[in-house]
């Protein structure tokens, strides 16, 4: 009676794969063009921070004396002109002065000339210049009074110019572009666990419990987050993992908002009171029922609080009270740059332009994805 | 007959309301179920019949304690489910399913057809394999009428009609004693209501099943009880046998209820004398003191409005609750 020869007759064997609700979303991601673009370039942007400091020749600690505030360029450091300059920077002491300077490529040679006799040690105080390798003593005159050197530069590239201390600034933009992201994707992740629990079991169980959940959540609210991390500091002293602890501890509130007012309106639904009927129980029914069907609106707001905690976090290494030197981020980055801004306006310019690009990207993708887990409200 | 599945006695659900002001409101007793008993024998289907809001679906709720009753007994197998604790209480479970009227609502739109058919199976024999749970999804998969290829779609790529089949077979797969049916067809159009009602009755023979069907439709439910129930305000009106019923009405709503029925002969349909209500449903935090129905009855008298008629046997097995019914 029932119509079971008619499926089969339409429907041809082998399992049919189905499309989750998920497949759909992505698949309105994916023609969305400004999330698709913001995605390659958070794509672009994480891989470079986190190769980028290992591929640079330069170590994110590494200080060149000789080049404090070079401006960006794409060409090598030191150039011609500056040679005789460092050179006789380096010679300064010896009492010796520079009859002949001779530069071809990475070869330099130099003749000496000086009222007594120069020492040969004279090559260790060039070397000591970390700019000149091989110094060798090719030629000397009798007297001793004249001698003839030979070395080799060592060209560095500093493409974003170099900070305060002559230290690579694409170096340190890259490496703090790691410290940023981590501690915004790991801000969001800790705020998303307990969030996410915290707000489905007071939705879930409502009531009294809810309520007072929910007072808690106020009271947290309420405590200044300027005066909750510099309180952190003061007992604890300044350190990463207080970072995450302080961001982390403010912004799950929102997260549990969110799902607990998603939960509510999702535990009247019918499907849970299946499963109640089904002798499932309160933990699986949170777990299985209520949690994935709150997660669209969740990555939403997910992807727009990493930005947020990325900014919290320059916001506070501005301020001084975030990552500390030699650690550093594009917070800290752009506090220096600020300083530096009429002389050395690349130290400003180029962590600034990597934090906003980050931003505008992952704005891109939250509203992509809104639009794409929640096609009714177009 | 032997020994009756289900009894309930007495029961009663109520829910406070909040009425009045922010600082001056105090609880009110929404009487949604207000005294209902009967017996439901194995393999048999007790239809309930009543107007929108007249508590049909609360009823059918408390007696699986998906809403907890407020007083009154639910026995099930001679132990009264009220009283059993959490656990207990979703260890019974296995028995007695639930089949909704939004067919696509009760099904979770994440997951997959196989994962919501498999559900009370990984509750209730967590220790069973995956293969065999699978195997056990599609075979009642065959047996409700769906494809077992699509084991692997999601809910809202199903008809409605597919829906209810899932939702049936999800009812089905720990083989329970007892579905209530809390209004299956009400959202499907007409040839797939005869589709879903021919299941159901093919399924309760096969398994022996209990079924308490719920309906506002009388057409549907004379197709498929063997007794009904006719409810208004929360309390029962009458029951009786299925023919009985519609043959000798008793009570005047009910006698209201089957001339609203539409005949398929519209030369009979012209002639039919219908008997048409004035007036709405009483409001359930107000009940008329007397006689629930007083406010609407064509033959009501001064006795109504003051004394609650009770439900008495008129003849055998009809029971009715009416001063004034023969």
């Amino acid at each position: 009676m029932t119509t079971v020869s008619q499926f089969e007759q339409t429907v041809p064997g082998g399992e049919i794969k189905g499309r989750s609700l998920w497949a759909d979303a992505w698949a309105r991601l994916r023609s969305n063009r400004a999330a698709v673009a913001g995605a390659i370039v958070l794509a672009i942007i994480g891989l470079a921070s986190l190769f980028g400091p290992m591929l640079s020749p330069h170590d994110v600690g590494q200080v060149y004396r000789s080049y404090i505030k070079v401006p960006a360029s794409t060409t090598a450091y030191p150039r011609e002109a500056e040679i005789p300059d460092l050179l006789k920077t380096a010679l300064r002491r010896s009492r010796a002065d520079i009859t002949s300077l001779d530069v071809d490529g990475d070869l330099v040679t130099l003749t000496l000339t000086a009222e007594r006799e120069i020492d040969p040690r004279i090559t260790r105080s060039v070397e000591r210049n970390a700019d000149f390798t091989n110094v060798q003593i090719i030629e000397t005159s009798p007297d001793g009074l004249s001698l003839t050197m030979q070395m080799e530069v060592t060209r560095s590239y500093f493409l974003f110019g170099t900070d305060a201390n002559g230290r690579d600034l694409l170096t340190r933009t890259l490496f703090g572009g790691r410290i940023s992201l981590m501690i915004g994707l790991l801000a969001t992740f800790v705020s998303l666990i307990i969030g996410v629990t915290y707000g489905a079991t007071a939705g879930f169980i409502g009531g009294r419990v809810d309520s007072v959940m929910m007072r808690i959540v106020d009271v947290l609210y309420s405590i200044p987050f300027m005066f909750f991390v510099i309180l952190l500091m003061v007992f604890f002293g300044r350190n990463i993992i207080l970072m995450f602890v302080a961001v982390g501890a403010v912004e799950w509130l929102d997260m549990a908002r969110i799902v607990r007012g998603q939960t509510l309106s999702i535990k009247r639904r019918e499907f849970i009171e299946a499963a109640h009927a089904c002798g499932v129980s309160t933990t699986a029914i949170i777990r299985r029922h209520i949690v994935p069907n709150t997660l669209g609106p969740v990555v939403v707001y997910m992807t727009l609080l990493v930005p947020k905690v990325i900014l919290l976090e320059s916001f506070l290494s501005f301020l001084g009270l975030g990552v500390q030197e030699p650690m550093t981020s594009w917070g800290v980055l752009i506090s220096e740059g600020a300083n530096n801004i009429v002389e050395a306006p690349w130290m400003l310019i180029f962590p600034a332009t990597f934090l906003a690009l980050t931003l505008f990207a992952f704005n891109f993708v939250g509203d992509g994805l809104r639009d794409a887990l929640d096609p009714k409200d177009r | 007959m032997n020994a009756p599945l289900l009894s309930v006695r007495d029961l009663k659900v109520h829910f406070p309301i909040r009425v009045g002001g922010v600082l001056q409101g105090r609880y009110k007793q929404l009487k949604a179920v207000d005294g209902v008993s009967f017996d439901l024998m194995p393999g048999e289907t007790l239809g309930i019949v009543g107007e929108s809001g007249c508590g049909k679906s609360t009823m059918g709720r408390a007696v699986l304690q998906l809403i907890k009753p407020t007083q009154g007994q639910v026995i099930w197998l001679g132990q009264d489910l009220a009283k059993l604790g959490a656990k207990q209480m979703r260890a019974k479970r296995q028995d007695m399913q639930i089949i909704f009227q939004d067919p696509l609502a009760c099904l979770n739109p994440r997951i997959t057809v196989g994962d919501i058919i498999a559900e009370p199976l990984r509750t209730f024999h967590p220790d069973m394999t995956s293969a065999e749970a699978k195997s056990r999804v599609q075979k009642l998969m065959q047996q409700v009428g769906l494809h077992p290829n699509m084991i692997n779609r999601y809910p809202h790529e199903f008809s409605g009609g597919q829906c209810q089949r899932i939702g049936i077979a999800r009812a089905m797969i720990v083989e329970p004693r007892l579905i209530v049916c809390d209004e299956p067809v009400s959202a499907l159009d007409v040839s797939i209501q005869a589709q879903i009602i021919n299941l159901l009755r093919d399924l309760q023979q096969r398994f022996q099943l209990s079924l308490i069907f719920i309906s506002h439709d009388l057409s549907v439910v004379r197709h498929i009880s063997h007794r009904i129930m006719v409810v208004y305000l929360g309390k029962v009106m009458e029951v009786a046998d299925r023919d009985a019923l519609y043959t000798h009405p008793r009570h005047p709503y009910t006698k209201a209820l089957i001339s609203a029925v539409p005949l398929p002969d519209p030369d009979q349909e012209r002639a039919k004398q219908r008997i048409v209500l004035s007036g709405d449903l009483p409001s359930p935090l107000n009940p008329p003191p007397g006689c629930v129905f007083a406010s609407r009855c064509p033959i009501r008298t001064e006795l109504c409005a003051t004394t609650p008629p009770v439900l008495e046997e008129r003849s055998t097995d009809h029971h009715a609750a009416c001063h004034h019914s023969e």
